[in-house]
């Protein structure tokens, strides 16, 4: 079976286009899935006051803070559901939450 | 050639089950079901079979370890009766809506309360609208021999639905009958390697199983999942007719005993359909025109099929081992009423409830019933239906005479 393009299941779709028992066929396809639309705070990242000191990494539940080569980047929104415990690990003051999107 | 043997209907899907060998059988423990994982581990335990078997500690746990198993792509297996089931409820419905097609061996007990160990229907009819299969059984023969279909039919490709095999308890599970057995080279034949296409061990192809599906997907699973028990139907008649040509025994929805010509019939499920047989035997001796449908095959309902069968009839009496409480008859009652108003409206029709908790159900009573429906028809005498048989006391019935279907004719203070 061919990995499920889950781009082509949508609310259009109709019942004979699922598939059996909603399986998904291949892995990582909750990437395509942008749970960052539920969020009603959001994290902004400080780069300035920033050590890298990487706590906020780990402590992500949904790993939207991509590391590349050792340093952390700016959130990853498209699945960033606004939790808040970055901000709240963070010993520099460097993530602040703000109201809404 | 055939081995005969004489085995109780426990130790017959034991038997079974040991010949099909499936993968993994996760069980616990309930009252009549027990000896099936008990000669299960003794099989295992001889070095007869090679099945996994996962002692659990509920059947809430042993309903959701062979969907495990069954999801990892495993030919999963449990067995159970009356609480047991009641506590896999949850579950139930995951694994049909998984689409896993594992095998549930149900020995047919009452449900608490009054705590009660013996034979009625309320378990696996409480189950019925979980989305499994469910073919019943007569006699000890009927259980092997539908055990040995169950996974032809549940591994379709059109179905994918779990299944359920059911039995009266001790009735069926614990009396011990002749039986002829079929090879293990024919069995093995018969039933296959299981080689399910997505599965969730397999390494080549990652892949999710029960995903979060909210309203806007819902519906579609549901009619998906209608569908495929839409398409059970044929295949349980393919599966039924390609068993016959192995056996000799032939297999479809129900069973129609002595039916063709009868003016009085009975619809039934399960052991006292043998009871009502020798009814049927005896009053046919005397001239009655009476028959009998036992049904096999309760989910998928075969709805048209059963109202084509009792279309010639004058008067059916729909026997129900279990309580609906909706105050005025049983599920098979509905149902079967239900085929009958959408497609053989000139039958008339009456719910009975007999045999709950195990009380017993006599040749003679079911003799009187195929009198009252002649008396009813031919005599303009009154019937109650919904009724309890054998009750000491008044039953809460409704007493009907005349046509059927005019709310005139009926009698009752408590309509």
């Amino acid at each position: 079976m061919a990995a499920t393009d889950i781009s082509k299941i949508t609310e259009k779709s109709q019942w004979q286009d699922l598939t059996v028992g909603n399986q998904i066929y291949g892995s990582g396809t909750s990437k395509a899935f942008h749970t960052g639309e539920w969020r009603t705070q959001t994290p902004v990242f400080a780069s300035d006051k920033c050590k890298q000191c990487l706590l906020c990494v780990p402590v992500c539940p949904d790993s939207s803070i991509p590391v590349v080569d050792c340093k952390r980047q700016d959130f990853d929104y498209d699945h960033c559901k606004g939790c808040g415990i970055c901000a709240k690990v963070c010993p520099f003051d460097a993530i602040s939450m703000k109201e809404g999107q | 050639m055939a081995i005969r043997e004489r085995l109780s209907g426990n130790e017959a899907i034991s038997f079974a089950i040991k010949q099909v060998n499936p993968d993994v059988m996760p069980a616990f423990p309930i009252t009549p079901s027990t000896e099936i994982p008990q000669y299960v581990a003794n099989y295992i335990a001889n070095g007869e079979m090679d099945t996994d078997f996962i002692p659990v500690e509920s059947e809430h746990s042993s309903m959701s370890a062979t969907i495990g198993a069954s999801a990892a792509g495993a030919r999963a297996l449990t067995a159970t009766s009356s609480c047991g089931l009641a506590l896999m409820w949850e579950e139930l419905y995951v694994a049909a809506s998984n689409r896993l097609p594992l095998a549930l061996c149900l020995v047919n007990r009452a449900l608490s309360g009054p705590i009660n160990i013996n034979c009625d229907h309320s378990d696996s009819m409480g189950a019925r609208d979980t989305g499994f299969i469910q073919i019943y059984a007569e006699n000890n023969q009927e259980v092997y021999d539908n055990f040995i279909q169950a996974y032809r039919i549940s591994e379709h490709k059109d179905v994918r639905l779990p299944i359920m095999i059911c039995q009266d308890g001790f009735i069926t599970s614990h009396a011990v009958e002749n039986i002829e057995l079929l090879e293990d080279d024919k069995v093995k034949n018969f039933v296959g390697e299981y080689n399910p296409e997505n599965y969730l061990l397999n390494a080549e192809q990652p892949m999710a199983m029960g995903p979060y599906a909210v309203s806007n997907y819902y519906m579609e699973t549901k009619m998906a999942q209608n569908t495929a028990m839409q398409n059970a139907k044929q295949v349980i008649l393919d599966v039924g007719k390609e068993f016959g040509e192995m056996s000799g025994r032939n297999y479809g929805f129900f069973e129609e005993y002595r039916l063709e010509d009868a003016d009085y019939a009975f619809v039934i499920i399960g052991s006292a359909a043998g009871t009502s047989k020798d009814a049927v035997d005896k009053l046919r001796e005397e001239g009655m025109k009476v028959g009998l449908l036992k049904l096999r095959v309760f989910r998928p309902f075969p709805d048209i099929e059963i109202a084509k069968a009792l279309s010639n009839c004058k008067a059916v009496a729909i026997m129900d081992r279990s309580e609906g409480f909706r105050s005025k008859g049983g599920p098979l009652g509905s149902e079967v009423k239900a085929a009958l108003y959408d497609y053989a409206k000139n039958v008339t029709a009456f719910n009975l409830i007999y045999g709950l908790g195990g009380r017993d159900f006599t040749v003679e009573e079911a003799e009187g019933i195929y009198k009252e429906l002649a008396g009813y028809v031919e005599e303009g005498k009154s019937f109650e239906e919904y009724r309890y048989i054998g009750l000491r006391g008044e039953s809460y019935s409704v007493t009907r005479t005349g046509q059927k279907g005019s709310v005139n004719d009926i009698k009752s203070e408590r309509v």
